[in-house]
């Protein structure tokens, strides 16, 4: 266990570094410049300026010697330097991830609460209403568009009902609680600041259900599926051959198999919430990675770029070597 | 409570005191399937019962509705499924009258069963002692610690070793044997008294089913527990149950005592199974033909209006195709459902049909196919990066000749590698080690270019009729491929005319050219499998165990099919089956097969009259035979992750020694007779047909 | 003896077609619908989608103008007409190639197995390990906006599914008994694979394929509402709801295009899930 947990981190780490050398390969090889990005027009047209500025980020050294000053800075615990915000990209990335790992979490909360047990009441009640409302809420969410859905819910329950508060982590006069974890939820509640707390939290409601929307489908769908694939096996009809209740075959015999391939899809899910926070973070103000991404991105900003890259991909190979792991807590069949 | 009071008070056999009523009695059960295509009707007016501490076996071909018999009793049919019609009273109590409530309080409790696949059967992720411990606990019989005592002791009453160990590991852990075991000791958690077994022991090894049956026998008289039995073979049934009752078409046909049906049928359907099979016990003779019915059981959808079985049967007579025979008393105790033999008619012996002569003892010098220490070892995917591989041994070391115009048989448990032999002869696989020469031309490590040419001379049956035939390509494109592909002929008509030549070579109609395999039965599939075989009219045809999924009454059809075209083209034969008798049957020489090593290789006869190595000793002895003694072979094969040293058969060997920590090496013995034993010929188990 | 027994009543025909087929007949319906309204958007739109009036802005739908006008007084209603061809474009095209090269690639790999096959699927872990939006943003950003470069930034990260979906199907075909039995006819590498894996291993790949459409379209749509996507004034749905999205009071220039977005998704999905219980024997009843 322990030998595998070991090579399989190693794995992970060459991964991760391979990863930050096909973005930079990405952003140094395509026509995009990032001194127009950043001089603007007029400042451009100075060839004395340009030099200068591109000499400034070593823009002007080789290709390779660059990604090995990235790597050097790498090893050192050091990303580099963010163009746009003139601050180390290690630092942004602290200041941004706590809003979105919230936001992220209580989506997946979410996700995993609303759609497993709709998977499940899918499958018992098959080719009933109940399967059938599943699956249009399933298809719904999976088939709206994010930022639509963000826009919608914005402007009906803030704009229209006015029963939501709007854009944002916390009302614009608040002040945030001291900070701790970054997590507003947490930081509060170590606080004792109920009022930043409540705040907090109602400004959570509409992102984290826009953010969820997609997930839940397709938990609800993967759930329903797994469902009826475990009710079929011949353990089933074992088991209610040897006389027990309905609800206990289904929770007890059923339920810890379809519960494997939904890990799975679970562990890709949260991930993907961490990373598909960009829309929903632009559209609700809401100061998070995905904000900064987007921003960097659009900007050409590359040292924050191949920072978020390598922490995005590290993340996203934790997640999978903890799906694979959680596994073995599932399934003996793969407990060595 | 004890079982064996209870067994005393209720004795076995049909003459029981009226006074006592039986423990299951089911009077015209009528079961439907509600299909988009029409209701069938899956059981159609089915009656028996079961006294206390008796045993009924249900034999029938797939479809005939013994497995859906088996679960209107439990009340475990699912959609589409529904019981229309008739009654079962299980201990005086209607089963169709109980409340859910009810019915779940009876299953698993005084009325348990045993299914199919004891692979599938057992949840994965849920210790084997939870799976055991949770029905004697729902049905409020023990206290948890009462229920883990119990479970430990049930399973080492099945014969599982150091049961306070496994009983808390998980079901993959477990061979399929051992899995039967926990599923049996499952079904008397409560003690019940009536055991249902459906189909218990067909997907396991000939040697674990002896040990299966042996245990359900056993179980039965300790307990006094009912059993009703479900199998597609006679002799698995003749091995546990006094009585039978044969199905065909939703009906019973036939019930009687188990020895009178295999003695003397007195339905031609029952007959047809008898005689469809070979028995080991009884001695060959010249013709190798077996009986064989032709046609496939009624669809379901449109019955005939007379006996069922009239279209296929050949004693028929008139009045059998217009009026429905009803189930009647033949002979004191013994119920059939035929005119002819309730008008007293009796049906004849089987055998004696005629065949073309004998035949002829192969007297060619040099072997068609000589394997020489041929090795196949799987490398299994790493575990880790820097891990070791661990390797399946699949084969360990084959030496074989197969004459021209012979058929040579391959026999062995599942896992013994007869498989891999049959993908390395015809170089599907490469080899690891070793030497194939086929018709002096060595082919272990051509190329598979270099193969190609030499293609139309070797060719494979498959074992699987569902899937050994594309299932997007019509039969046409498929039998006419292998003739473009290799330019035996161009496309178009010349193509098409040997199309319809093969296809009534194998007694399938030609005009079904443009169909698609689905269309087609198994049986029908595997007659497609064998044309295809023969399209580019080889000398040598390797047959992977080509009828083991085919219905008794099937297998000898093809089985027959097969003798034919031998005797017509001069055919040489591989044949891969783990069935005994049929191979004793079919095959001049038989080679036993063990952890990928050739333990014995003998003339057919003379290797089950008295067989040398003994392995091949207790394989034989393992045949379901009713009134036979047998001796069971304990324990299950090796794994072959890691080969055992010395002789591989050691750890099971009934007569190993110290010596045996040796490899005895394949030594001739007598002529033609080849073992790897250091002691050949000393296990000695009683009379074998001769 | 046939004695007459009540038999419950059997669904009838057109219950039974409806039910294994309605609700991919609903999907193929409307992404019908849609084509044929991007097919024929210059005879159907009732203004230029590029038609400036400043005079005309931010009007509610109205009879001249169904679905409003937007903040330059362009009709709303002509600019969704022209928008459901670039999302038809993007999507289809994006799973198209994408489908196909992966498709090759994974096909490629299960049957040369060995250095090949590691090399290649180490490369498309290698693209899975980014979540595809990050990274397909990072790329478009690099390109520059764009409908094809926004296509092509798409396209690296959508193939790689499709790499590994197809290897694995073909790896399951290779072990096929019909697959062995070519082999021993003595066929060659080319027709075993065209032939026999092929056509046995592409159902699922279908499916894929039409559930993938809807999830192209609606990536695609988000980099537009980014700004990543198409040039403006180009009429595209996600960006102009990007337009709208400050417009609570004019809710109509943000809502129909997404409305628009949903329901071609929803129509790919249908039809996918339908495909998919079509394909499935294990579905059928």
């Amino acid at each position: 266990m322990l030998r595998t947990l070991v090579t399989r981190l190693a794995g992970a780490a060459i991964m991760a570094v391979l990863a930050t050398l096909v973005i930079f390969l990405i952003a140094n090889t395509v026509p995009g410049d990032p001194v127009l990005a950043q001089l603007g027009d007029i400042a451009a047209s100075n060839p004395a300026t340009v030099l200068e500025w591109r000499a400034k980020w070593g823009l002007d050294l080789p290709l390779w010697e660059r990604y090995g000053i990235f790597l050097q800075g790498l090893a050192q615990g050091d990303l580099g330097t963010s163009i746009a915000s003139q601050r180390p990209v290690l630092d942004d990335i602290a200041q941004y991830a706590p809003a979105t790992v919230e936001l992220a979490s209580i989506a997946f909360a979410l996700a995993l609460g609303t759609g497993i047990p709709l998977g499940i009441a899918a499958a018992v009640w098959r080719d009933t209403w109940v399967d059938a409302a599943a699956r249009v809420i399933s298809l719904i969410g999976v088939s709206s568009p994010t930022f639509w859905l963000a826009f919608v819910m914005l402007a009906v329950f803030y704009g229209g009902l006015q029963i939501a508060p709007g854009p944002g982590r916390l009302d614009p006069i608040a002040f945030p609680p001291e900070e701790v974890t970054g997590l507003f939820l947490v930081d509060s509640l170590l606080a004792g600041d109920w009022e930043a707390f409540h705040d907090a939290a109602a400004h959570l409601v509409l992102p984290s259900i826009v953010l969820a929307a997609a997930t839940i489908g397709l938990i609800t769908r993967t759930t329903r599926a797994a469902m009826l694939e475990a009710m079929g096996q011949d353990y089933v009809r074992v088991s209610r051959a040897k006389g027990m209740r309905e609800s206990y075959t289904i929770l007890r015999h059923v339920l810890p198999n379809a519960l494997i391939p939904v890990v799975t899809l679970g562990g890709l899910a949260y991930a993907n919430l961490l990373a598909g926070a960009v829309m929903t973070e632009t559209v609700f103000s809401w100061p998070g990675l995905g904000r900064y991404t987007f921003r960097s991105a659009a900007a050409l900003d590359f040292p924050a770029i191949m920072g978020i890259t390598l922490v995005v991909s590290v993340t996203y190979l934790l997640v999978n070597l903890a799906v694979d792991l959680s596994y073995a807590l599932l399934d003996p069949r793969v407990r060595r | 409570m004890t079982a064996s009071d209870r067994l005393e008070a209720q004795p076995q056999g049909v003459n029981r005191p009226p006074s006592i009523p039986p423990t299951l009695e089911v009077r015209d059960l009528r079961t439907v399937f509600l299909t988009d295509a029409g209701p069938v009707r899956a059981v159609d007016g089915v009656s028996f019962s079961v006294g206390a501490g008796e045993t009924l076996g249900i034999v029938g071909e797939s479809g005939s509705g013994k497995s859906v018999t088996a679960l209107s009793l439990m009340r475990l049919l699912e959609e589409p499924a529904r019981i229309v019609g008739g009654s079962m009273t299980f201990q005086g109590r209607d089963l169709l009258a109980m409340r859910p409530e009810e019915l779940r309080a009876l299953r698993g409790d005084r009325m348990a069963m045993v299914f199919q696949d004891p692979m599938t059967g057992l949840n994965p992720v849920i210790r084997i002692l939870r799976q055991l411990t949770e029905p004697m606990v729902a049905h409020g019989r023990f206290t948890p610690p009462e229920a883990k005592q119990r479970a430990v002791g049930l399973l080492g009453r099945m014969g599982i070793t150091a049961p306070e160990k496994t009983v808390s590991r998980f079901p993959h852990e477990f061979s399929g044997g051992m899995r039967q075991r926990v599923m049996l000791a499952m079904g008397f958690a409560n003690d019940p008294a009536l055991l249902i077994a459906d189909e218990p022991t067909t997907a396991l090894d000939v040697t674990i089913q002896a040990q299966i049956l042996d245990l359900l026998r056993q179980l039965n008289a300790e307990f006094g527990t009912a059993i009703v039995l479900i199998s597609h073979d006679l002799g698995v049934i003749g091995a546990v149950c006094r009585r039978v009752a044969v199905m065909y078409a939703g009906e019973v046909v036939e019930e009687a005592a188990t020895a009178e049906v295999l003695a003397d049928p007195r339905h031609p359907y029952a007959w047809a199974l008898v005689n469809a099979v070979p028995r080991i016990d009884q001695p060959l003779g010249e013709d190798r033909r077996l009986v064989s019915i032709e046609g496939a059981p009624p669809d379901a959808l449109a019955l005939p209006a007379g006996c069922r079985f009239a279209p296929r049967c050949p004693f028929k007579i008139a009045r059998c195709e217009t009026e429905h025979p009803p189930l009647a008393e033949v002979a004191p105790g013994r119920l059939a459902r035929c005119w002819v033999t309730q008008a007293g008619q009796v049906l004849p012996r089987a055998g004696g049909a005629g065949f073309g002569g004998t035949r002829a003892a192969s007297t060619a010098t040099e072997p068609l196919l000589a394997v020489r220490g041929l090795v196949k070892h799987f490398p299994l995917p790493r575990e880790s990066l820097f891990g070791a591989r661990r390797v399946v041994h699949a084969v360990n070391g084959i030496d074989l000749d197969v004459a021209r115009g012979e058929t040579l048989g391959i026999v062995g448990e599942s896992g013994c590698g007869k498989s891999t032999l049959a993908r390395l002869i015809t170089r599907i696989h490469a080899p690891t080690a070793g030497s194939i020469t086929f018709a002096g031309q060595e082919i272990a490590t051509a190329s598979p270019a270099a193969i190609r040419p030499l293609r139309r001379r070797m060719q494979m049956v498959f074992q699987d009729p569902y899937a050994s035939l594309n299932p997007r390509m019509t039969i046409g494109d498929i039998l006419a491929e292998p003739l473009v592909a290799h330019g035996v002929v161009g496309r178009g008509a010349a193509a098409r005319e040997r199309v319809r030549d093969l296809l009534s070579t194998v007694g399938l109609n030609p005009a079904w050219e443009a169909r698609y395999p689905h269309e087609f039965s198994g049986g029908q599939r595997q007659r497609i499998s064998i044309a295809r075989a023969l399209a580019l009219e080889p000398e040598f045809i390797v047959a992977d165990e080509p009828i083991s999924a085919l219905d008794v009454n099937i297998q000898a059809q093809i089985l027959n099919l097969m003798l034919d075209l031998q005797q017509r083209m001069g055919l040489t034969y591989l044949f891969i089956a783990h069935d005994l008798a049929v191979v004793r049957h079919l095959c001049d020489r038989v080679a036993v097969l063990y952890l990928g090593q050739v333990m014995e290789s003998a003339p057919a006869g003379a290797l089950f009259a008295r067989p040398l190595h003994p392995y091949t000793g207790v394989l034989i002895s393992a045949v379901p035979v009713p009134g036979r003694t047998r001796v069971v072979l304990q324990g299950e094969p090796p794994s072959t992750l890691v080969l055992p040293t010395g002789c591989v058969f050691r750890a099971r060997c009934p007569i190993a020694r110290p010596v045996c920590a040796t490899a005895p090496p394949l030594a001739e013995h007598a002529p033609g007779r080849w073992a790897a034993c250091h002691f050949p010929g000393e296990f000695a188990h009683g009379e074998m047909g001769a | 003896m046939s004695a007459a027994i009540a038999l419950p009543a059997v669904r009838s025909r057109r219950a039974r077609l409806w039910r294994r087929y309605g609700l991919a007949g609903v999907g193929a319906g409307i992404v019908l619908a849609w084509v044929l309204v991007a097919a024929f958007a210059p005879w159907l739109a009732p203004w230029p989608p590029d038609f400036v009036d400043v005079t005309n802005r931010l009007r509610p739908p109205s009879a001249a103008h169904w679905l409003g006008t937007d903040a330059l007084g362009r009709d709303c209603f002509s600019r969704l007409i022209f928008g459901a061809r670039i999302s038809l474009l993007a999507g289809i095209s994006v799973v198209a190639i994408g489908a196909a090269f992966g498709t090759l690639v994974g096909m490629v790999a299960a049957y040369a197995r060995g250095l090949a096959d590691a090399a290649l699927m180490r490369l498309t872990d290698l693209v899975l390990c980014f979540p595809p939006i990050i990274l397909a943003l990072a790329i478009a950003a690099a390109l520059g906006i764009g409908t094809r470069n926004t296509i092509i930034a798409m396209l690296v990260v959508w193939w790689p599914k499709f790499a590994r979906l197809a290897r694995a199907l073909a790896l399951v075909q290779r072990s096929q008994e019909y697959v062995e039995a070519a082999v021993v006819l003595g066929l060659k590498p080319a027709r075993i694979l065209g032939r026999h894996i092929v056509p046995n291993a592409i159902g699922p790949l279908v499916v894929l394929v039409t559930l993938d459409v809807g999830n192209a379209i609606i990536t695609f749509a988000g980099l537009s509402f980014l700004g990543l996507g198409v040039v403006p004034p180009t009429a595209e749905w996600g960006a102009m709801v990007a337009e709208g999205r400050e417009l609570v009071e004019q809710w109509w220039v943000a809502t129909f295009p997404g409305l628009a977005i949903l329901t071609i998704v929803l129509g790919f999905n249908f039809l996918g899930d339908g495909v998919r219980d079509w394909l499935d024997p294990k579905a059928r009843r």
